[in-house]
C-alpha cells in the first residue's frame, strides 16, 4: 500500500518509493534517504510540524510540505488486501 | 603527544619561518584538511591534533567558519585546516558551499573523518572527496559507540574498499589519535574514481554490505527516550520541562553566584579600596569623576555613582558575569547532550509561520547568550531569505545574556511584572515581525530537513573546556568595551555632547516614548554595549514604566557594535542596512505602543 509519509501511522516501517519534486530531494538524499531505502517512522508533530523518521538507527527530521509529498510504500505484515478478494 | 600546541616553541618557530617564505616553495607547511559529515567529531579531533582548542558540540553545524592549526607529525609540520561539515560536495547550504570551495582549492592531504555508526551515508562524501586524488587517509570515528550500537565496522575490510589507510578512532577520548598521526605519511591517493551519481549509492550499499555486521539488539532506555523527545505529546512535554528547568537553572546558579560570592566580595573587597582611591583622588576632581563617578552621602553606589572602576567593574563582574557563566553552563550541556537538534523539532511548526524553520532555533538560542554567535550560527540555514530573517529577529528581539542580565537586576526590584513586560514585549515583537517579514519578502523559505543525533553524556572535561573558553571570550571582549563605554559615556557628559545629541532627539523621545532627553543618551550609547546603556539608565530617576520603555527600546534599536559587525559581514552593506532600518522602525513602534499602552491605562 502507497502512502505519504506524514499519513503513515507512528511505529510503521516503511520503504521509500517516490522522492518529493524540487531541491528538497538532493538534500534527503545527502542524509541517505532514496527510493528504495527501508524507514521506520517515529512521530509527526501536532499544527504542521515536522515528521521524524528511523533511518538505520538515525533519526532525522522532515518538514509537514515535504513529509506529504514523500511517497512510501507500507511494509506488509498482514496477507496483501489482493489476496483476500 | 604527538601534537603540537601553541606552546611548542619549535612548532611555532616553524611557523614563522614559513610564513615568511612564498606560498609554493619547497618549506611551505604541508596542507590537511580535515573533512567528514555534520557531527561526526571533526572539531574534537581538531583539538586533539592541534592543541588549539576548537567548540565542539553534539549537534550538525557547530562549525560553520573553518578554523587552521599546526600539527606535527614527527619531524613534519602541517597546517591543519578544520573544514566546515557538508552531507555532500554538490552545496545545500552555507557551510557546504565552504567546503566544496576548500576541497577544491585543494590541499596536500585530506583526513577524512567517518562516523562509524552512520557509515552508509558518510561515504557519499568520502567517496566525492576520494575522487578528487588528493592523498587521503581515514580516521573511522566513534567506533565504541557503534559497538555500543550493535555495529561492527571492520577497518581492514574498508582500507582494502577504499584503497586508503582507514584508522580506527575515538576522538573524544583521543583513542586512535597517535596511529593517525603516525600513519599520515601513508596516506594514498583511492583508486576509486568516475562513480556515476546514479550508481553512487548502489557501489556504497556493496562497500557497506562488505564492510560492516549489524547484530541484532534490544532497545535502550536511550532508544525510548529518543523516540518520546520526538513524539507529539511526550516530546513537548519533555520540551517544556527542559526549558523550565534551563530557565530555573540560570536564575539559580547566577543568583547564587552573586548573592554567595561575588556582592559580598564587593563589598569586603573592593569597596574598601575604592573609597581609598577615592580619598587619594578627591572627589570632585576630573580624575574621580572619570574612575569613581559620584558619591552619595560620601559614598559608592555601585549602581549609580557611574565611574569607569566604580559602576564599570560592577555591572560587567557583579550584575553580568554570573548570568554568562550560568547561561553557558547550561547552554553548553544541552548542546554536548544532543538535545537542541529535539528543540528544532518541537519549534519547526512555530518558525515555519514566521518564514525559517525549526533549526534557525539553535541560532536563536546562541543568541540569547550574545547576539554575535547567534547571528553566526545562522549559517547552518539554507536560503539567504532565511539567513536574512533570522539574523534580523535576533538582533531585533532576541536580548543577550548582559542586557538580560541588566534588565532583570535593574527591573526586578521593582517588581516581577516588569520584567514580565520587557520580555513579553520582546516575545511579541519577535512573533509578529517575523509574520510581517515572512508575507513581506520575496520568495519562499526551505523547509526542514534535519538528522538528529544520538543522546550523549557530556564529557564533563570537554564541559569545563567549552565554558571556560566562552567566559574568557566574555571577559576578554566585554571588558575593554564596558569600562571605555563608561568612559566614553562620562566624557560626553561633561563635555556636553550627549546633551546636543539628547536635544536633537527630545521631541521624538519625548512625544512617542513618553521619555525624557537624558533617556536618549543611554540608548545611543547602547551601540557600544547594552547593558552599560540600562546602567546609564538607573541615575535618570525615571518610572518603573518609563524604564520598560527604554529597555524595550533600547534592547530592540541598534545592534551593538559587535553584533553590527557580523551582520555587515554576513548580510553584506545593502541588507545590513535594510535590517537596520527594520530596527528602527520596530524599536519605536514596539516603544510608542507600549508607552501609549501605559498613558491608557494609568
Amino acid at each position: 500500500m502507497k502512502t505519504t509519509l506524514n499519513a503513515l501511522e507512528d511505529g510503521t516501517r516503511a520503504v521509500i518509493a517516490e522522492m518529493p519534486r524540487g531541491e528538497c530531494a538532493q538534500r534527503l538524499e545527502a542524509l541517505g534517504l532514496y527510493p528504495g531505502k527501508t524507514i521506520r517512522k517515529i512521530s509527526g508533530m501536532p499544527f504542521k510540524g515536522p515528521v521524524t523518521v528511523l533511518l538505520d538507527q538515525r533519526q532525522i527530521a522532515i518538514g509537514h510540505g515535504i513529509s506529504s509529498r514523500l511517497i512510501v510504500e507500507v511494509e506488509e505484515t498482514e496477507p496483501p488486501q489482493e489476496v483476500r478478494t | 603527544m604527538s601534537s603540537c600546541n601553541g606552546r611548542c616553541s619549535e612548532c611555532s618557530g616553524c611557523l614563522s619561518r614559513f610564513s615568511s617564505l612564498p606560498a609554493g616553495g619547497e618549506d611551505r607547511p604541508k596542507r590537511i584538511l580535515l573533512t567528514g559529515n555534520p557531527n561526526v567529531g571533526k572539531s574534537a579531533f581538531f583539538s586533539r591534533l592541534t592543541g588549539v582548542h576548537a567548540i565542539s558540540s553534539n549537534y550538525p553545524g557547530t562549525t560553520v567558519g573553518f578554523m587552521e592549526g599546526t600539527l606535527r607529525a614527527g619531524k613534519t609540520c602541517y597546517r591543519l585546516v578544520d573544514v566546515p561539515g557538508a552531507y555532500t560536495l554538490e552545496p545545500t547550504n552555507e557551510a557546504e558551499e565552504i567546503a566544496r570551495k576548500m576541497i577544491e582549492e585543494g590541499g596536500d592531504k585530506v583526513i577524512i573523518v567517518l562516523d562509524a555508526t552512520a557509515l552508509e551515508r558518510n561515504l557519499v562524501l568520502a567517496l566525492q572527496v576520494l575522487e578528487r586524488g588528493i592523498p587521503s587517509i581515514v580516521a573511522l570515528n566513534m567506533v565504541d559507540e557503534a559497538r555500543h550500537r550493535g555495529v561492527l565496522v571492520d577497518p581492514a575490510a574498508l582500507q582494502k574498499e577504499l584503497g586508503v589507510p582507514v584508522v580506527p578512532t575515538v576522538a573524544v577520548t583521543g583513542q586512535g589519535i597517535r596511529e593517525l598521526v603516525a600513519k599520515l605519511d601513508e596516506a594514498a591517493v583511492s583508486p576509486l574514481a568516475g562513480i556515476p551519481r546514479e550508481e553512487r549509492w548502489q557501489r556504497i550499499g556493496e562497500i557497506v554490505g562488505r564492510v560492516q555486521k549489524v547484530v541484532h539488539r534490544h532497545h535502550t532506555w536511550r532508544d525510548r527516550l529518543e523516540d518520546a523527545s520526538v513524539h507529539r505529546f511526550w516530546g513537548t512535554l519533555i520540551g517544556i520541562a527542559v526549558l523550565a528547568l534551563s530557565y530555573g537553572m540560570v536564575r539559580q546558579i547566577g543568583e547564587g553566584l552573586i548573592r554567595l560570592a561575588l556582592d559580598p566580595f564587593f563589598e569586603r573587597v573592593v569597596r574598601p579600596f575604592l573609597m581609598k582611591v577615592s580619598d587619594l583622588l578627591g572627589p570632585g576632581s576630573l580624575l574621580h569623576t572619570l574612575l569613581i563617578g559620584t558619591l552619595f552621602d560620601g559614598r559608592i553606589d555601585f549602581e549609580l555613582s557611574f565611574g569607569m572602576i566604580s559602576t564599570g567593574l560592577y555591572v560587567e563582574f557583579v550584575m553580568v558575569l554570573p548570568y554568562i557563566v550560568a547561561f553557558y553552563a547550561v547552554l553548553s550541556f544541552l548542546e554536548d547532550s544532543g538535545y537542541l537538534p529535539r528543540l528544532a523539532v518541537l519549534f519547526d511548526a512555530l518558525l515555519h509561520r514566521l518564514g525559517i524553520h525549526g533549526y534557525a532555533v539553535i541560532p536563536t538560542l546562541l543568541g540569547l547568550g550574545c547576539n554575535v554567535p547567534g547571528i553566526l550560527a545562522t549559517r547552518v540555514l539554507e536560503s539567504r531569505r532565511e539567513r536574512f530573517i533570522a539574523a534580523t529577529l535576533i538582533s531585533v528581539a532576541i536580548p543577550c545574556a548582559a542586557l538580560q542580565a541588566m534588565v532583570v537586576g535593574v527591573l526586578g526590584n521593582l517588581g516581577l511584572r516588569y520584567v514580565l513586560l520587557v520580555y513579553g514585549s520582546l516575545f511579541l515583537s519577535w512573533l509578529l515581525l517575523g509574520r510581517i517579514l515572512h508575507k513581506m519578502l520575496p520568495g519562499f523559505s526551505p523547509e526542514l530537513i534535519v538528522e538528529i543525533p544520538p543522546y550523549r553524556m557530556p564529557s564533563a572535561k570537554a564541559f569545563a573546556m567549552k565554558l571556560w573558553f566562552r567566559i574568557r571570550g566574555f571577559l576578554l571582549e566585554a571588558t575593554p568595551l564596558v569600562l571605555g563605554g563608561i568612559l566614553f559615556a562620562n566624557l560626553l557628559t561633561t563635555t556636553g555632547i550627549i546633551g546636543l545629541l539628547s536635544r536633537l532627539v527630545a521631541p521624538l523621545f519625548n512625544v512617542v516614548l513618553g521619555l525624557p532627553a537624558s533617556a536618549a543618551g543611554a540608548i545611543l550609547l547602547g551601540i557600544l554595549r547594552k547593558d552599560v546603556a540600562v546602567g546609564m539608565l538607573v541615575p535618570l530617576g525615571l518610572s518603573a514604566s518609563q524604564l520598560v520603555v527604554a529597555t524595550v527600546t533600547l534592547a530592540m534599536t541598534f545592534p551593538c557594535i559587535a553584533t553590527f559587525v557580523v551582520l555587515w559581514k554576513e548580510l553584506g552593506a545593502a541588507d545590513t542596512l535594510k535590517s537596520l532600518g527594520i530596527m528602527l522602525i520596530t524599536a519605536f513602534a514596539a516603544g510608542g505602543i507600549l508607552n501609549a499602552a501605559f498613558s491608557f491605562f494609568s
